[in-house]
């Protein structure tokens, strides 16, 4: 198992003096899902958000320890957070189509980066679409609005335009939270065969998701990392009371 | 949603000891019936047989949709595949009974060969073990479910005792083959029972520690038990 990303006493405070992620450590290995877990409010979106320094756009007041991705500290100002967010790419609850064709969407990214030539930008197209799972439905009608896509369609587009920009991690908060249990499989379906390529952190939008695509998963209380645990077995034979509670509906 | 959840599985674990009531019932009434010749109460216990199955597969079907409908995780899914499980024993133990209600018809109007002690002994600690172990199941109590699986011992003692009995009878006289052997069938069907009680235990302590371990070896030899 290769780490990715490594995590070392991550602590996160908000400005309004909501202490966020206490003390995080963390390995995340390459090529697997890692799956961060938890009721509201404890810390897996921050942490996510950590990892492409999208937390630069709110309010925290004191963020402390290191997120070492292929050795270098993220957190460290003098990142490029460009380039970063290019080799982290996120896809969040709800899609946000942008509003250009289906291709266009795929292609803004490539093009802001400076890809002006029409066969990259063709091959990038299909290769990020077959591998969100879209291009079968898609592949006729790749000039139509991508407003008139489906939710579910929507959200594997918003995944493949961040496949589009050749990341090595993806990150995803709830993904499928407003998608119907087909378009789920599908999305679930794509990730088990991106994870070949990519490292991906995803916060489910259910437990029963946690379950389904885990390889690895840690559960968050609080601010607090209670269980990190390989395979399956923290949803089978949770060694914390506390997971147990959660994962059996006892609370959150 | 967890309040009906739990009374769901309070219902499915009320039901598994309805069944090892009647497979408790059945064990002691084949070996009372075949000990009383009652050919009458034997074919009764054989074909309640159908009635164990039927209750097997119905609790089968509740836990399926259990599992379906709450998607159970940790201690609750343990527990769920657990009862599959033990729904599972017991509907084999009450085949046990059957096939000694079956030897008991087989028998016809033959009386048995010598005067059955041994054998109730068996069945009455089997079925004791048994109901005790459900006991256990019912409220997790991995400490009595550690300590039922070595009375298994006094079970195989007593199986011993049968054989060897039984061998005798053949040496002395070989036409008794037929009839000894009918009642060595009857004692194995009973050793049989107490080894599955010992799988009943074994999901007890998986219910809690979630680790699934042979308590203790058991003999893996089956005997046409239906």
């Amino acid at each position: 198992m290769k780490n990715k990303i490594v995590i070392e006493n991550l602590s996160l405070q908000y400005s309004d003096g909501n202490e966020s992620l206490r003390d995080i450590s963390i390995d995340i290995p390459a090529n697997a899902i890692s799956v961060l877990f938890g009721p509201a409010g404890g810390g897996k979106s921050s942490l996510l958000r950590c990892l492409n320094r999208l937390n630069d756009l709110t309010d925290v007041e004191s963020i402390s320890g290191k997120v070492i991705l292929d050795g270098e500290d993220i957190l460290d100002p003098k990142v490029n957070v460009i380039e970063l967010r290019r080799k982290v790419g996120m896809v969040f609850a709800r899609p946000v189509v942008l509003p250009f064709s289906i291709r266009g969407n795929i292609t803004y990214g490539l093009e802001l980066a400076g890809v002006k030539q029409k066969s990259p930008l063709d091959e990038a197209v299909e290769r990020s679409l077959k591998m969100s799972a879209l291009w079968d439905e898609v592949k006729d009608r790749l000039e139509e609005p991508a407003i008139a896509l489906s939710g579910g369609q929507q959200q594997r587009l918003c995944l493949a335009r961040v496949l589009a920009n050749q990341p090595e991690i993806i990150l995803m908060d709830e993904p499928t939270s407003g998608l119907d249990p087909l378009s789920t499989a599908k999305v679930e379906e794509a990730l088990q065969v991106l994870k070949k390529d990519y490292t991906i952190v995803l916060v489910p939008h259910s437990v029963q998701q946690a379950a389904r695509t885990a390889d690895y998963a840690a559960f968050f209380l609080q601010g607090e990392l209670v269980e990190w645990a390989v395979d399956k077995e923290i949803f089978t034979n949770p060694k914390d009371q506390r997971t147990e509670d959660y994962i059996t509906g006892r609370f959150g | 949603m967890r309040k009906a959840f739990e009374k769901e599985i309070q219902h499915l674990k009320d039901e598994i000891l309805l069944l090892g009531g009647m497979v408790e019932k059945a064990i002691l009434g084949s070996v009372d019936a075949l000990k009383k010749r009652d050919i009458e109460a034997s074919q009764a216990i054989f074909d309640n047989d159908d009635n164990i199955n039927a209750k097997r597969y119905a609790i089968e079907e509740q836990v399926m949709v259990a599992i379906a409908t709450q998607q159970p995780l940790a201690h609750d899914l343990r527990l769920l595949a657990s009862l599959l499980e033990v729904a599972g024993e017991l509907e084999r133990m009450g085949d046990y009974a059957k096939g000694i209600a079956r030897i008991s018809l087989l028998m016809g109007d033959e009386p048995v060969l010598k005067p059955l002690i041994d054998i109730p002994r068996m069945a009455r600690k089997g079925s004791d073990m048994l109901h005790r172990a459900l006991e256990a199941f019912m409220n997790e109590d991995t400490e009595t479910a550690r300590l039922i699986p070595n009375e298994d011992d006094e079970i195989d003692g007593l199986y011993d005792q049968i054989y060897r009995e039984l061998m005798m009878f053949i040496i002395q006289d070989a036409r008794v083959i037929e009839r000894a052997n009918w009642l060595l069938w009857v004692a194995h069907n009973l050793e049989r029972v107490a080894d599955r009680v010992t799988n009943i235990c074994e999901r007890t302590i998986f219910i809690t520690t979630g680790s699934i371990k042979d308590i203790k070896s058991s003999h893996d030899t089956e005997t046409p038990s239906n």
